[in-house]
């Protein structure tokens, strides 16, 4: 399967810009399918980007962010050619992970 | 506002007198089916009513109605939420059926860059075929299960069909049949109807107030709004087809929506993407 995970960086002078497109159901828990079931809770809890080894994003969330979220932020340092580690875990302890080089 | 519509219904009623008297010599003028007129002035119309727009732009819909928007749809477009749905669409469309033989088959050009024809008149039918029907009978011709109209696979397929065709404009036919031309006549009747509890007609949001806001939303313009299907709604959270679209129009005005792919929308599809002939196909696309 590909990956459940989009990145694109970009690094111009000393910071980089990171935009990610994650795809997950981010179910809430609070909603019912067409037979009148609760669809159980299903959101990613951690979200990780490393730059080179290094932590430069961490996100802890929970039910309220969106189905499929976008993220995008920028940090000091990064140069072009770096390598970009993204992972997320869920809490069915489902994960995925994908490395983009900063460009 | 009371001034420009005037003026636009002002240049509409120029337009048409001119077609009038182009189209003189038959008694019958102005009863006759014309849809290369009613296209003219459906375009003059929109042209008319926003002066700064480039035809191509309208296939943008909202995000071209102002400055705002516009940057917008710039920042929506260099990370587009349709894009998982395209790969989707991609692999799906790769994928041979259980007897071997595949979409490619069932569609001219292997189907690339087609999009822009659909839909057509099919004469020994004597109805509209969309591409959305298409998919699905060629999927029965190979013994697989249809799709729902209005889910997810239908938009995959029919995004990565329009992905390929981006920038060919509609090139929608009119054969000289009578049944086509009904078929025509029909979308329009449809199109221009008030129905629902709320009483509008499509037309009464996306001619006469395309640029006003309903809600938090800004209304498109019906000119070009099919060249962007299928589309990823942020309202939706999700992809949606033409059929999704017409179904989700006829309950917002609380009336009672047709089957995915009745006659009715098929005339409608028929209409709407003839009126929109020589803009260039724009979907997938993603709006509010």
């Amino acid at each position: 399967m590909a990956s459940t995970i989009r990145v694109r960086a970009t690094a111009t002078g000393d910071t980089t810009e990171v935009q990610a497109l994650i795809q997950h159901p981010m179910d809430s828990g609070f909603v019912k399918d067409a037979q009148g079931q609760i669809i159980p809770p299903h959101f990613i809890q951690q979200l990780t980007f490393e730059c080179n080894g290094k932590a430069v994003f961490v996100a802890d969330w929970g039910t309220a962010v969106s189905k499929d979220p976008y993220v995008k932020f920028s940090f000091k340092g990064g140069n072009k050619g770096d390598d970009l580690k993204i992972s997320w875990i869920d809490n069915k302890g489902a994960s995925d992970t994908t490395t983009a080089k900063i460009s | 506002m009371k001034v420009r519509s005037a003026i636009s219904l002002a240049s509409v009623a120029l337009a048409l007198a001119a077609l009038t008297l182009a189209a003189a010599p038959p008694a019958s003028a102005a009863n006759a089916i014309d849809p290369a007129a009613d296209a003219r002035a459906f375009q003059k119309f929109f042209t008319t009513k926003f002066p700064k727009l480039k035809l191509e732009d309208f296939v943008n819909g909202p995000y071209s109605l102002n400055e705002d928007m516009h940057r917008q749809w710039v920042e929506k477009e260099e990370f587009p939420p349709y894009e998982f749905s395209l790969d989707m669409g991609k692999e799906m469309f790769a994928q041979p059926f259980k007897n071997g033989k595949s979409y490619a088959d069932c569609f001219a050009n292997g189907g690339i860059g087609i999009r822009q024809n659909y839909p057509y008149f099919d004469d020994k039918e004597g109805k509209v075929v969309t591409l959305e029907l298409a998919l699905n009978r060629c999927r029965q011709a190979n013994g697989e299960a249809p799709f729902s109209y209005v889910k997810d696979e239908m938009a995959a397929l029919t995004g990565y069909m329009a992905f390929t065709s981006r920038g060919k404009p509609f090139d929608i036919k009119i054969p000289n049949d009578p049944r086509a031309l009904e078929a025509f006549e029909t979308g329009k009747q449809y199109f221009y109807t008030r129905r629902g509890q709320l009483n509008f007609s499509c037309a009464s949001c996306h001619v006469q107030n395309p640029g006003e806001r309903i809600r938090a939303e800004i209304l498109a313009p019906a000119l070009g709004i099919l060249n962007a299907m299928p589309i990823y709604r942020s309202e939706w959270g999700g992809m949606g087809t033409i059929s999704r679209r017409f179904i989700t129009c006829n309950v917002q005005t609380r009336g009672v929506p047709l089957d995915p792919q009745s006659d009715e929308y098929r005339d409608l599809e028929y209409y709407l993407s003839y009126v929109s002939n020589g803009l260039p196909i724009s979907g997938p696309g993603a709006r509010p």
